[in-house]
């Protein structure tokens, strides 16, 4: 600009820098993904919705009401029916969902966690310590997903806390696997020479320099864990194994309004639909982060 | 003669698995600390049963020296016996795992029978509306339970159209087929997203590739270029993703048992945790460990069998 | 019979709509092939000629169309056929063999099922008799122990022999014309050559045209009669190939020629073409080929020269075609 000139206070014409261009560019990219607006989008109004519960209904979820059992659609103020206690059926089906929403969430950071952790270890270092987390990843694949959860409840007992141990103790193995895949192959990049080179330790170099640019597969993974998570709970609840009533649950739901299918078949019906809601829009997120990664977004 | 060895070769590299199946459903029970039969028996036991049911298990010797007393039976066919219903385990297995394995049968040709032409049509004509429409399926079976799932066909299809049995395994051949129809079908939905999205993808790479053109500049007709040229390479690697998404499969037939009422292993498990019937809970998990790991085999099998290029370098 | 021609291309224009703007790979392409004749057609890579063969038969790609022009085959225009009767005639009438035999064959299809496949669809052959067929073509094209290679799959054989194999299955059904997209580009010299010749004895034979395609002039002047050279989607000299080889009309024909290794004059420097193709989305003015010309004039910035037809059967897309005479004379 002015550069020579003894000017004591010239002021500059306001370039932007490069670096933010590059980035705008970036996320203008991230709002144009129809597929992952929509997942989050979707998944905002279901979180709004049952976190918002109070706003959305004034009913209690767990006032019985035993003058006013199995009343239909919209009959006497209560939206979506009440249930063979009496209980709103809208309001347990919102406040149910916090429940539900709030244990899956937390059900896939902890495995996330380990099974980064594990597979970072193994993928990095090799050797024995590779072997010996691959087999043991081997063998808790062998069993259905399923069948060791439920075992796992038979020796903790029901409740929350058996949900999360249960589940961290299987599901950390997904994780593990992608995360030692890509540290695999991402070890032998020349910035990771060059971190060793210089010297750093390998803790740091995992945690500062690899993880980074290797988690985002998980996360991508992560999405389809949640819904998988949901539906193991809601089956557990179903079961009478999961969430303990009366805490309101989308699976408790389902079983208690079996009986009913074909007279008040919202009881059962309506739970589900809100599973496979919640599904989708997790799933369309999970879609939306795989093909910006593809295209290579963020 | 490369493809038995190559068999062979897959069976022995799953021992140590199975090993560890069999070290991982033994140690169930001895993973909380505390008493292993207070696990069983519950909090509230009489200590006295306790105490029957350390020695019946041989609780109070060393581990390793009751792990080799659990191979040991095993070998032998003793699954030990049912604390609930006072029979040998082993024949509770035997009787309960036709229908299960019926159910799996059943469910995979269904799930296959609906994925392949989705999938075709679907890649086909990539993102025509009917490529649009056929993406969104797995999206919404993903997030689709499975027991739920069950309960509404079984009240549609069986409760108010009369059309398949609710419950029940059925006698015979054909009594089997109506029964387990909508058991089948609701595993199978369980599977198809997975199977449809693969075989899409995969059907895509391939209509890509040159021989694809060089079969269209044969003027193959478009029926048969789609089955023998582009499905057959395709299927392979979706038997990979199908194999690698049985055990999901498998955990899937667990509650949808409960829910038809059908006497499988799945039933039988449930059963137990309810009546916490240790032995039975122990050996069905080991037999679906070991159904698992059979399974895989299958699928290598079925993948060398499909690929001639993989049998010359395994 | 020679008076007739077999296929016609005339004025053929092929657009692509890419991300930078519409793509003319072909723009204005016109050639002959008489029955009986092997017609070569060169050019640098991106010069539109695989593009051109594949045009023919239609099987560009999805979002590639003709937008003008026409590929009259034995008096019918191929490129306004709907695809079931298209597909009649690929394979059946026009075949095709194709660059790399590692790819273009079926990997999980036995080589003899391949070859068999075209007699079975198109002739309505019964099982036995298409696999008779497949062993006797097989045994033509030279792969030996047909009744045990039948049964091979295409990653058992060598570069050479797949080739083979897709000759036995452009023959399978008697075409009467054969497109070659670079059939020995990928090949070893010696095993390049074993092809040809056998290319260009099994038509000479049964009588069937070629339209071959290569960047490789030697090769060219093997098999073919006749040569079209090619350059940024355009014809820009045409003759028989004695003719081409020996006086070029074209600054673009001399400049290949220069650059290729000439056996006979084993000493001689090879020259390369200054600069390199020019971008179909936005070609030069006036004569695509004048910033890399070395005869460049100024009319040639300005005015965009057709492909002109001089006595002889010889045709030439320059405006000053009488400075290559010249320099041909300068050189000898």
């Amino acid at each position: 600009m002015s550069a020579v000139s003894a000017d004591p206070a010239p002021a500059p014409a306001p370039v932007p820098p490069p670096a933010v261009t590059r980035v705008r560019a970036r996320r203008a990219r991230w709002y144009r993904q129809p597929t992952l607006m929509t997942g989050l989008v979707l998944l905002a109004v279901i979180v709004f919705m049952c976190y918002g519960a109070s706003l959305l209904t004034s009913f209690n979820p767990d006032t019985q009401n035993l003058e006013q059992p199995l009343l239909g659609l919209g009959q006497a103020g209560h939206l979506l029916g009440t249930d063979q206690e009496g209980r709103d059926t809208w309001a347990r089906l919102l406040y149910g969902g916090q429940v539900d929403l709030r244990v899956a969430f937390i059900a896939v950071i902890l495995p996330f966690i380990l099974g980064t952790i594990l597979g970072s270890l193994a993928g990095y270092f090799g050797g024995w310590a590779d072997t010996v987390i691959m087999r043991i990843i081997d063998i808790v694949v062998a069993f259905p997903f399923f069948v060791l959860v439920i075992a796992l409840v038979f020796v903790l007992g029901t409740g929350e806390k058996s949900i999360y141990i249960a589940i961290t103790a299987i599901g950390w193995v997904s994780y593990a696997r992608i995360t030692r895949g890509e540290i695999t192959v991402a070890k032998r990049q020349e910035y990771v020479l060059a971190a060793q080179s210089g010297g750093l330790s390998s803790l740091r170099i995992i945690g500062r320099h690899l993880l980074p640019n290797v988690v985002t597969q998980s996360i991508v993974y992560a999405m389809s864990d949640i819904v998988q998570d949901i539906i193991a709970i809601v089956t557990l609840s179903y079961l009478g194994l999961g969430i303990q009533p009366p805490t309101p649950d989308w699976g408790t739901m389902i079983s208690a309004g079996q009986n009913f299918l074909t007279t008040q078949w919202q009881l059962t019906t309506i739970p589900g639909i809100a599973v496979v809601i919640t599904g989708l829009a997790l799933s369309l997120i999970g879609d939306g982060l795989a093909d910006l990664l593809r295209t290579g977004g963020s | 003669m490369g493809r038995m060895s190559f068999v062979l070769r897959r069976l022995v590299l799953l021992v140590p698995t199975a090993v560890g199946v069999t070290i991982i459903t033994f140690f169930m029970v001895h993973l909380i600390p505390g008493n292993p039969a207070v696990t069983i028996l519950g909090q509230r036991a009489n200590p006295s049963t306790v105490a029957a049911l350390d020695k019946q298990l041989g609780l109070n010797q060393p581990l390793i020296e009751q792990y080799w007393l659990f191979i040991d039976r095993l070998f032998h066919g003793n699954l030990g016996q049912s604390l609930y219903y006072q029979v040998p385990v082993s024949s509770l297995i035997t009787s309960h795992l036709p229908p299960t394995l019926w159910l799996l049968c059943y469910a995979a040709v269904l799930g296959v029978a609906i994925s392949v032409p989705l999938a075709t049509l679907a890649a086909s004509r990539k993102d025509a509306v009917r490529d649009h429409v056929i993406r969104v399926v797995p999206l919404l079976g993903l997030g689709l339970p499975a027991f739920w799932f069950g309960l509404i066909l079984q009240t549609w299809l069986g409760t108010k159209l009369r059309l398949f049995p609710v419950t029940g395994y059925g006698q015979g051949f054909t009594g089997h087929l109506h029964s387990m129809f909508l058991p089948a079908l609701t595993v199978a939905v369980a599977l198809c997203p997975v199977l449809i999205r693969s075989l899409r993808a995969s059907m895509l790479g391939v209509l890509g590739a040159e021989f694809v053109t060089t079969a269209r500049a044969k003027g193959v007709p478009a029926p048969r270029l789609l089955v023998r040229h582009v499905l057959r390479n395709a299927v392979i690697p979706a038997v990979t993703v199908l194999g690698i998404n049985i055990g999901y499969l498998i955990g899937g037939t667990l509650i949808v048992e409960q829910v038809f009422a059908i006497p499988g292993l799945g039933s039988l498990m449930i059963n137990a945790i309810f009546e916490r019937d240790f032995t039975v809970i122990q050996s069905v998990a080991l037999v679906y460990g070991v159904l698992v790991v059979l399974v895989n085999l299958l699928t290598d099998v079925a993948y060398v069998a499909l690929d001639p290029r993989v049998r010359f370098d395994a | 019979m020679s008076g007739s021609l077999q296929l016609e291309v005339s004025d053929l224009r092929v657009q692509i709509a890419g991300h930078q703007g519409v793509v003319r790979p072909i723009d204005g392409v016109s050639l002959e092939i008489a029955p009986g004749e092997a017609v070569g057609l060169v050019g640098e890579s991106g010069s539109g000629k695989s593009m051109t063969l594949k045009s023919i038969l239609g099987l560009l790609p999805p979002d590639a169309k003709v937008t003008s022009g026409s590929v009259v085959f034995d008096g019918t225009d191929l490129t306004r056929l709907s695809h079931s009767r298209l597909n009649k005639i690929r394979g059946r009438r026009i075949a095709m063999i194709f660059q790399e035999p590692m790819s273009a064959l079926n990997p999980v299809m036995r080589v003899g099922n391949q070859i068999a496949e075209g007699p079975r669809v198109h002739l309505g052959m019964s099982r036995a008799q298409s696999v008779e067929r497949a062993m006797d073509l097989m045994r033509r094209v030279g792969i030996p122990e047909p009744e045990r290679r039948f049964r091979a799959f295409p990653h058992e054989f060598s570069g050479g022999m797949r080739q083979r194999v897709m000759i036995a299955m452009a023959l399978s059904c008697d075409p009467e014309l054969i497109l070659c997209d670079e059939p020995t580009t990928a090949l070893d010299v010696t095993i390049q050559d074993q092809i040809l010749r056998l290319l260009a004895q099994l038509c000479h034979e049964s009588g069937t045209s070629l339209m071959f395609v290569t960047h490789d002039l030697p090769v060219v002047a093997q098999v073919c009669h006749k040569v079209a050279v090619m350059y940024a989607g355009r014809i820009v000299e045409r003759g028989t190939v004695s003719e081409v080889f020996s006086q070029p009309l074209h600054p673009y024909t001399l400049d290949l020629l220069r650059s290729a290794p000439d056996i006979d004059h084993p000493g001689q420097s090879l020259v390369p073409i200054p600069g390199s193709p020019p971008s179909l989305t936005n070609p030069p003015s006036g004569c695509r080929f004048h910033p890399r010309c070395q005869f460049a004039e100024d009319d040639c910035k300005v005015s965009d020269p057709p492909l002109r037809l001089l006595e002889g059967g010889r045709a030439t897309a320059c405006l000053h075609y009488e400075r290559c005479l010249d320099q041909i004379g300068a050189d000898s």
